[in-house]
């Protein structure tokens, strides 16, 4: 299969077609462009959604207090700059919506899993350009509606980014459930499609166009990442498609899927016989194999980069694959834990606390295996290695907080109160950040032919480390002490009172990490023209991306697609005098695999 | 005016950054010509030093957030029966976790150190050991089995309540942004009801069946007042959107689902008079009193109204987002003597009487 596929190539590939700008930036078929487009609309996307935080945090140290920056930004929804109640749940909504969706799915998943499938298993691209195209674009799309959403006359969705009906199905409930809860149902439905088509592509590439030579087990982990992650998306994605199907029946065609005996604003509706427990089975059914489709491409990233860093075999390369395999399973079938408190049977809540915490045992075996990774190498300390470090701190700290969340007597205390939100933007929301960096510092030569400046690299990290543990390490306590998320103000509780100051320290260091990332954005957008040219392999790494020409090719190699002799991880392997033996070079004579 | 100081704010920042820039290039003009964009050996030095501060700044942040909030009157005294099980589990969990936490922070941070590269040095190639993989599995293993099965035995015990003679059935009622209680009454059963009886023309607010003998002497409040020592059914349903029934002082909480009837049952254990003497809570109280002293005198300052001197109560909040004013959305709850109870109950109106005639 391989070789024929080699030598079909080949002879496509002998002729170049005449690029224009359209189809060489715009309507481009490469899989690098596309990863280059999924990561500038990502970015800025990432931008929108952090300013929106910075923001609501702003309004929750200095609750009702006029901001110049809201009555700039936020116009007519902040009179005499004091933001409004209704924008501020919006803020919330689509900061969660952009930072999960847009930004750590398609951002994250769609810039690697583009630009490393082919690189990697040696393909001269992905296995439909036009697919992925087509998948690209559908993002484009659904992130402009997206913003177009923000400026509705009733302003945006503000149900939460988990859109519970019967609040997102009533425009009576909330204004944002009107033209602008039809915008971000719509802009929803467009990027599942999206995310669907790229899924599927990414399956077909890895199962379909390995070189000859690459067994699954000598693929790199991150290609195992993003193949399961791709898996995961396809199972459970769908699902959030007929979610939002069904939300839209009952918003436009009178159906009552989720609603059921309502009266409000003085009127009985007609809603009869369905249940908003439906919607939210369906809704985290994908919603947390969701959290698991951010953050294994990020553990994927992590895992190369700490190898290539260590100058050392990721530990446990098997360990790695199978703990991967099994909290893919398991992310399947443990949506239930946001569910507890939700109504339904008590005893279903026992099944998932169950199902719950036995995904702390892959994770666990993973943060060793980094940890032991770590053990006797030769650190490189790249920025990308700051990052991946910094990702496996972040994971342990928020992953841990989970053993709580996940046990269903102590989650109804504290289930919807601050100590989730820390929990959670510390285990994915945080580390998938830093996988993210690690992997833009990491693969940047690869994508733009420069450097990015290491020094500003640095400053970048350590003022957003300090900032991260700064904002959700404290953020725990005030959840410990019952203060429930999604507050416009505590001033109505006296009882939080003493509450007030942690969140002004909070806001602090927000804003702090916020802002350093201007730092970033200049150096990734400057070093694009003026960056250091870069080697063809800077870091020494053994994967086969590093084999193809600074300067992109469209069909990635000239000349024939080199065979793999070996796995990715042949890192100060005993008897080569360099400290890496890429996959492409054959066994000496008489040399062994070193590892199972 | 307010756009353009903000536009003169960004275009600061980005001066800033743009000089922070040029000083950086301008420290490493000298060997900017063997500068690849890849660490050297003072970078991996530098920052392995400096894994070593962060380690020390993750422990300090640590301490500081538990000396400082760790005394949380919400995490001890919990005021119902089944509240004591569920801290204790809770400690339990933070020890489990803080230790964890502790040994492996410090082993990421101190292998980033003790081994930051040099030159000419090689690592070792050790790719994996089957029984180091044993061993941080099955660690895990047998302790989540001990947590999963205390969990889930709380769980059940909580979340399975069995009615009995002595049970106080109560309903709570939802709306946006408001909660009602409906108490019983004499028959000790709540009459029917459903969204779709509710006439606002006679005040039958919470659509309760007017021909059900069972509704008549139902008694609708807006405070919720519950006996010491006896067992509590909460039967929960909402008028229009999801709503969420926290009572964190009692270590319990609900969705309120319309279409369905939820239910939640404890028992409160201490007056509310009892956990204002209680030590902890006098310490919060007075806290929060000095807290809301300054911020008064601020705002007489400014001509506005001081604050009122805050007391404790026992607290029913919304936890599940609402609408515009789930942020408001409380009701307060007095747990008291059988006896006061029983009078404060029995000043009410009940639901037959609060009917408007027309």
């Amino acid at each position: 299969m391989s070789a024929h596929a080699e030598t079909h190539d080949h002879d496509d590939h002998g002729h170049h077609h005449k690029e224009t700008f359209v189809t060489k930036y715009i309507f481009s078929q490469d899989h690098k462009m596309i990863a280059k487009q999924y990561l500038i609309t990502g970015t800025i996307m990432g931008v929108i959604g952090v300013l929106m935080s910075m923001m609501f945090r702003l309004q929750i140290a200095w609750p009702e207090e006029p901001n110049v920056l809201f009555e700039a930004l936020l116009g007519k929804w902040a009179p005499d700059g004091v933001m409004d109640a209704d924008i501020y749940l919006a803020l919330v909504t689509i900061h969660g919506t952009i930072m999960v969706f847009f930004v750590l799915t398609a951002g994250l998943s769609g810039t690697f899993s583009n630009l490393l499938i082919p690189l990697q298993i040696g393909a001269r691209d992905m296995a439909s350009g036009f697919l992925n195209m087509v998948s690209y674009w559908l993002f484009f799309l659904s992130s402009v509606i997206m913003i177009i959403s923000l400026f509705v006359e009733a302003g945006p969705a503000a149900a939460g980014w988990t859109i519970y009906p019967p609040l997102s199905a009533l425009p009576l409930a909330q204004g944002g459930s009107g033209m602008g809860m039809t915008l971000w149902l719509v802009s929803m439905a467009i990027f599942i499609a999206s995310s669907l088509l790229g899924s599927l592509n990414y399956v077909v590439t890895v199962l379909n166009l390995r070189t000859k030579g690459m067994s699954m087990t000598r693929l790199p982990l991150t290609i195992w990442a993003f193949f399961v992650t791709a898996i995961i998306g396809v199972v459970s994605f769908p699902v959030l498609l007929s979610a939002a199907l069904l939300l839209i029946m009952d918003r436009s065609f009178g159906t009552s899927f989720f609603l059921s005996d309502i009266f409000i604003q003085g009127e009985v509706l007609h809603y009869q016989g369905g249940s908003p427990v439906l919607f939210e089975h369906l809704f985290w059914f994908l919603g947390h194999p969701e959290v698991y489709i951010v953050i294994l491409p990020a553990m994927g990233l992590v895992s190369e980069i700490m190898a290539t860093n260590s100058r050392k075999p990721i530990f446990g390369y098997r360990a790695m694959i199978l703990s991967i395999l099994a909290i893919a399973f398991l992310s399947t079938i443990v949506w239930g834990h946001h569910m507890f408190i939700s109504g339904m049977n008590p005893f279903l809540g026992s099944v998932f606390t169950f199902t719950t915490l036995l995904i702390a045992i892959p994770s666990a075996v993973k943060a060793f295996n980094w940890i032991t990774t770590l053990w006797k190498g030769n650190l490189q300390m790249n920025p990308a290695m700051l990052f991946s470090i910094g990702f496996v701190s972040t994971f342990i700290s928020g992953g841990l907080t989970g053993i709580i969340l996940g046990d269903s007597a102590l989650d109804i205390n504290v289930h919807d109160t601050y100590f989730v939100v820390a929990h959670f933007h510390l285990v994915m929301g945080i580390s998938a950040l830093y996988g993210m960096f690690a992997g833009i510092y990491h693969w940047y030569p690869k994508m733009f032919g420069r450097m990015l400046n290491k020094n500003l690299g640095y400053i970048h990290f350590w003022i957003t480390a300090i900032c991260a543990y700064g904002v959700f390490f404290p953020m725990h306590f005030i959840g410990m002490a019952g203060l429930p998320r999604r507050y416009y103000t505590n001033s109505n509780f006296p009882l939080f009172d003493d509450l007030s100051n942690v969140n002004v320290i909070i806001t602090m260091f927000a804003l702090v990490g916020g802002v350093v990332q201007i730092i970033y954005l200049w150096n990734f957008f400057y070093s694009i023209f003026y960056g250091k040219k870069a080697e063809q392999n800077p870091w020494r790494a053994t994967t086969l991306e590093w084999t193809t020409p600074v300067k992109h090719i469209h069909g990635n190699w000239e000349g024939d697609i080199p065979h793999v002799y070996r796995w990715a991880y042949d890192y100060s392997k005993p008897g080569y005098d360099v400290d890496f033996v890429p996959q492409n070079v054959p066994f000496k004579e008489g040399e062994e695999e070193l590892h199972h | 005016m307010t756009a353009l100081l903000t536009i003169l704010v960004l275009v600061f920042i980005t001066i800033a950054i743009w000089q922070m820039i040029k000083i950086f290039d301008l420290s490493q003009a000298k060997n900017k010509s063997n500068d690849t964009g890849v660490a050297t050996d003072k970078d991996n030095s530098i920052n392995g030093y400096l894994m070593m501060g962060f380690l020390a700044f993750i422990y300090i942040i640590t301490i500081v957030s538990f000396v400082k909030w760790g005394d949380l009157p919400l995490m001890s005294n919990s005021a119902s029966a089944h509240g004591p099980g569920i801290d204790k589990l809770m400690i339990v969990s933070m020890v489990l976790i803080f230790t964890v936490q502790t040994l492996t922070q410090f082993l990421l941070h101190y292998y980033a150190f003790k081994y930051r590269g040099e030159k000419g040095k090689k690592a070792v190639f050790f790719s994996d050991s089957a029984k180091l993989e044993f061993i941080w599995t099955a660690i895990p293993v047998v302790t989540l089995a001990g947590l999963i099965l205390w969990g889930l035995f709380s769980w059940t015990n909580i979340m399975n309540v069995e009615e009995t003679d002595d049970t106080i059935v109560i309903e709570l009622y939802a709306q946006q942004f408001n909660w009602k209680a409906r108490y019983a009454g004499e028959d000790n059963t709540l009459g029917q009801a459903n969204v779709r009886l509710i006439n606002l023309d006679n005040a039958n607010i919470l659509g309760l069946d007017e021909s059900d003998p069972n509704a008549q002497d139902d008694i609708i409040t807006t405070e919720l007042h519950l006996p010491v020592g006896r067992p509590v059914l909460f039967k929960m349903r909402s008028q229009d959107v999801l709503h969420s029934a926290y009572m964190p002082h009692f270590r319990a909480q609900m969705n309120c689902v319309p279409g369905m009837i939820t239910q939640f049952g404890f028992t409160p254990t201490v007056t509310t008079e009892d956990m204002r003497q209680n030590p902890d809570m006098i310490d919060k109280v007075q806290r929060i009193n000095k807290i809301r002293t300054e911020k008064s005198k601020d705002l007489i300052a400014k001509g506005e109204e001081g604050l009122e001197r805050y007391e404790f109560d026992y607290l029913l909040l919304c936890n599940k987002i609402c609408g515009k004013s789930h942020y408001n959305m409380q009701m307060k709850i007095v747990v008291e003597s059988e006896e006061d109870y029983k009078a404060w109950l029995s000043t009410q109106k009940l639901f037959k009487d609060s009917l408007v005639k027309n």
